[in-house]
């Protein structure tokens, strides 16, 4: 049994250690936003958030994740009602095909979270993992800064009412 | 070939209470794409896709309820059809998006429309469905009418329902009969007058991105059905290599294993989990010997091997005579196979029942596809049927095809039992059909007044459609103990052109004389890919370009629209020289490029200007900002449009910078990200523009490739235009950036 901290919930599951996070994540979990993209870590559309750092999840096999707090894109909001990184994404319409989008956010959420300031060439430098086919690059920059914004605003406004 | 059509009307008994549908006697081959034109149809010409299905009969159903669908025998490949499509039926109908549902392609219950490709599914899906729309919401004003004994001027429409002037309304779905659109199409419709309209050329969200950016099942890759297995194909390291031996006992003892699947050479293994089968692949693949398969050609060869391989010649265009005096200059320009290299490799799920086999793909083709697996499994047509279910980015014909046939084959092994087969990112990288490797010739008369008074252009290429339709296109069928043949290519010349795409120049030049010296061997695998052969022809049409107006002593905007008459192809063609500031000067180090196309010199015009930054010590390059101007017609979705172009551009300058096949006579060396290295973040520019002109009530015309062919040429030119050395053979390597500057 693997014990695995998903989105603020904790899983205990009967898989193969070895097993790559990615699989438990889409196959048991039923969580379909990391996406398979080559299985060799050079991709970057299966990247999750664990433990604030961005991961490959389709290198790393499940038991060594166990207890650690892994994010996916569905920790990020729903569809009814969005996060900062998911709006920014719809708003700027940063997708063609969009396989490689959830891959992206976790991404740019691993920055954000650490770097909520960070600058376009510090975003660009960050992204370089990840991979995109469609040419959707510009757009996915300007979702970036954009969720940045969205953000920044977000903690100032529960700074507000925290305060009031 | 002969082509098998639906029994719409058994399919769709009893589904609705009207059918607004085009009838399919006329065979859906007509968009067999890259490879055929359009037919004509009998009788007066319809709009779009109804020119081919000219009876009433297959685009749109109202229930009683008043909730309409619209099926598209089109398929969203990440390109957005379903939002243009959908923009345009809810303006035609009179509906609220969310009144409409849409369906695409799937062969039990949408028209055939043939592939989804060539940049075809505005002018001809769009057009069907805006008119088909347009014809139903009449009729039911006209039902309207006579039901309230008013005249059909005083009705109008809204929200799905017809309002007369005293208050009264009629819903549609009160107005529906089985027989009120069961008529023929007409060839004129009253569309909506632009005031009217709130979609069609208004900003409108992509309706697909919401659940692709929250976890939403949105691809092939997410299906999941009760039972489900997991499947995984063991391919030869080189193609065409046949199975010798296979030690599959212990395979088949493996945790997880339910089944080794072999048939001839064809070989499978299905587990319980997905990892269990990658774990079980690993495994057989070790277990299996392969003969050695024929050998590749020597890449540095190339060359020599396209001119020593013509089967053929085709004349592609002869037009204009004489033989003007004046200076002669000709240039030789080459491209490398190069790859559609989707960010998910393919995926497809089969399930066989005994009265149906059901596949689930992300193919261009759903019929074509049903087709080829039908005949590969020799099974009656109707007993198979393919559904298009959205996959990572396509750009031509990839795996998808090829996945879908091996799950259809797995599952026939496994009755009843849904087989979800998912290719490794090396299968993909190795087993997809490339975009062939082509050379262009070109020879060109500069007269003394500066105008180019002949150009003769000769390209060498393979065919680039090797589209199922025929079994042997698939890989498993070539692999099965009945074996399909790889069909025979052919060389086929017509208006929107295959490997002899944009090869004629849309200047005005009194003679004109191009060649297409067909290739019919096909060493590496090749087929469609964004653009066909249009990427290396306005490649080497628009750097020849900019090399007749340098020995011109012209500025090559100013000598491109010398050249030019078409008012529309001139205003693209200002516009981005406009917004680019073609007229500025740049900094040391930095060049300018420009180059112009009109897609299959049908379709869209696509204008554009490229900067580039250079470090002459390394030959690193980067594209630091490019500015498009495009016409595609009447717009219905402007930042659809921006996006494709926009992709267009980033995708060719990732071809044109870095991409490569690699290959030995060994078998192909490019197996992953690493070994076919494309664009990252690090070199994406700093801007790109996209300017789209407006061309109210002017046909759509198809925009998805347009950009790839004037992204290399501009590119070319700006790397020319700073190291005063022109690069002719793709890509444009660091190696060949920096050697350039020691010549």
């Amino acid at each position: 049994m693997v014990t695995l901290k998903v989105n603020g919930t904790t899983h205990e599951l009967d898989v193969e250690p070895d097993t790559p996070l990615l699989y438990v994540l889409r196959n048991n979990l039923g969580l379909n936003a990391a996406k398979f993209g080559c299985g060799l870590g050079q991709c970057g559309a299966c990247t999750v958030v664990v433990d604030g750092k961005a991961v490959l999840s389709c290198v790393v096999p499940v038991m060594l994740i166990a207890n650690r707090a892994v994010t996916t894109v569905e920790g990020l909001g729903t569809m009814q009602n969005p996060g900062p990184m998911q709006r920014a994404f719809i708003e700027e319409q940063s997708a063609q095909c969009g396989y490689c989008i959830a891959g992206m956010m976790m991404r740019a959420q691993a920055l954000l979270q650490a770097r909520p300031d960070a600058d376009d060439a510090e975003i660009r430098a960050h992204m370089e993992p990840n991979l995109c086919r469609c040419g959707t690059h510009m757009r996915i920059l300007k979702a970036v800064r954009r969720a940045a914004d969205l953000m920044r605003a977000e903690v100032k406004q529960s700074a507000l009412e925290s305060k009031s | 070939m002969t082509q098998h059509l639906p029994t719409r009307r058994r399919v769709l008994a009893g589904t609705g209470a009207l059918l607004v549908c085009f009838s399919l006697t006329r065979a859906g081959l007509a968009q067999l794409g890259e490879v055929q034109g359009a037919k004509e149809a009998a009788g007066p010409k319809l709009p779009g896709a109804l020119g081919e299905k000219p009876m009433l009969d297959a685009w749109i159903r109202i229930d009683a309820n008043g909730a309409a669908t619209v099926f598209t025998g089109k398929a969203e490949l990440g390109q957005g059809i379903k939002t243009a499509l959908l923009q345009v039926a809810a303006d035609e109908l009179a509906l609220l998006p969310q009144q409409i549902t849409l369906v695409t392609a799937d062969t039990a219950r949408t028209a055939n429309e043939g592939y989804t490709s060539g940049s075809l599914s505005m002018q001809n899906s769009a057009t069907a469905i805006r008119h088909a729309a347009a014809q139903a919401r009449q009729l039911l004003i006209a039902e309207a009418a006579r039901r309230l004994s008013l005249s059909e001027g005083e009705l109008r429409t809204d929200a799905g329902e017809v309002l007369a002037p005293d208050g009264r309304r009629l819903s549609y779905g009160e107005l529906v009969s089985d027989t009120l659109l069961h008529v023929s199409a007409k060839a004129v419709s009253a569309l909506r007058p632009a005031a009217e309209r709130r979609y069609i050329g208004h900003a409108f969200q992509r309706v697909d991105i919401p659940a692709k950016v929250t976890g939403g099942e949105a691809y092939i890759q997410d299906r999941k059905l009760p039972g489900m297995l997991h499947a995984r194909v063991v391919r030869p390291p080189q193609p065409g290599a046949s199975l010798d031996d296979v030690d599959a006992a212990t395979v088949e003892h493996m945790p997880g294993v339910e089944k080794v699947v072999r048939d001839g050479d064809f070989l499978a293994v299905v587990a319980n989990s997905e990892w269990q089968a990658i774990k079980a692949m690993r495994a057989l693949s070790a277990k299996v010997r392969w003969i050695a398969p024929q050998s590749l050609p020597s890449p540095n060869d190339l060359t020599r091997v396209l001119e020593a391989s013509v089967a053929q010649t085709g004349v592609v265009a002869d037009i204009g005579t004489g033989s003007p005096a004046g200076r002669v200059l000709e240039a030789t320009y080459t491209r490398p196979y190069q790859m559609h290299g989707s960010i998910g490799p393919s995926c497809a799920v089969a399930v066989a029942e005994p009265e149906m086999l059901t596949i689930w793909s992300h193919t261009q083709g759903v019929f074509p596809d049903r087709t080829a697996i039908a005949e590969m499994l020799d099974l009656p047509i109707e007993k198979v049927r393919c559904i298009h279910v959205e996959g990572s980015g396509c750009y031509g014909h990839n795996g998808a095809d090829d996945a879908a046939a091996d799950a259809a084959v797995i599952a026939r092994a496994m009755p009843r039992v849904p087989i979800r087969v998912q290719w490794t990112r090396e299968q993909e990288h190795v087993s997809e059909p490339y975009g062939p490797a082509m050379q262009g010739k070109v020879r060109a008369t500069l007269t003394d007044d500066g105008r180019i008074g002949s150009w003769e252009y000769a390209v060498w290429s393979n065919t680039h459609s090797t589209r199922p339709g025929p079994a042997g296109a698939l890989l498993a069928a070539r692999q099965l103990a009945k074996a399909a043949r790889e069909p025979e290519p052919k060389q086929e010349i017509n208006p929107s052109g295959n490997g002899d795409r944009n090869a004629v120049p849309l200047y005005d030049i009194p003679r004109k004389h191009v060649l297409w010296h067909f290739i019919k061997d096909m060493p590496l695998r090749v087929s469609a890919l964004r653009g066909l052969g249009a990427y290396l022809n306005v490649f080497a049409l628009e750097s020849f370009m900019d090399e007749l107006a340098q020995a011109a002593g012209v500025d090559p905007v100013q000598f491109r629209l010398r050249h030019l008459s078409d008012p529309r192809a001139r205003e693209v063609v200002t516009l981005a020289a406009e917004q680019f500031g073609w007229a500025n000067d740049l900094p040391s180090g930095r060049g300018k490029g420009f180059a112009f196309a009109r897609y299959k010199n049908l379709a869209a015009y696509c204008a554009l200007a490229a900067e580039v930054e250079i470090e002459p010590a390394t030959g690193y390059a980067r594209v630091t900002r490019a500015v498009a101007a495009v016409d595609s017609g009447e717009i219905v979705n402007l930042d659809g449009i921006r996006n494709q172009i926009e992709g267009g551009i980033i995708q060719s300058l990732s071809w044109t910078m870095y991409e490569s096949v690699d290959f030995d006579r060994g078998g192909i060396r490019s197996t992953d990200w690493s070994s076919y290295p494309i664009l990252r973040f690090g070199a994406v520019p700093d801007t790109v523009e996209v300017h789209v002109v407006a061309r109210p009530s002017q046909p759509f015309l198809g925009t998805g490739e347009a950009s790839q062919g004037p992204t290399a040429a501009a590119i070319g030119n700006a790397i020319a235009s700073v190291t005063g050395h022109r690069l002719r053979d793709l890509p444009f390597t660091r190696d060949k950036i920096r050697a350039a500057y020691e010549t």
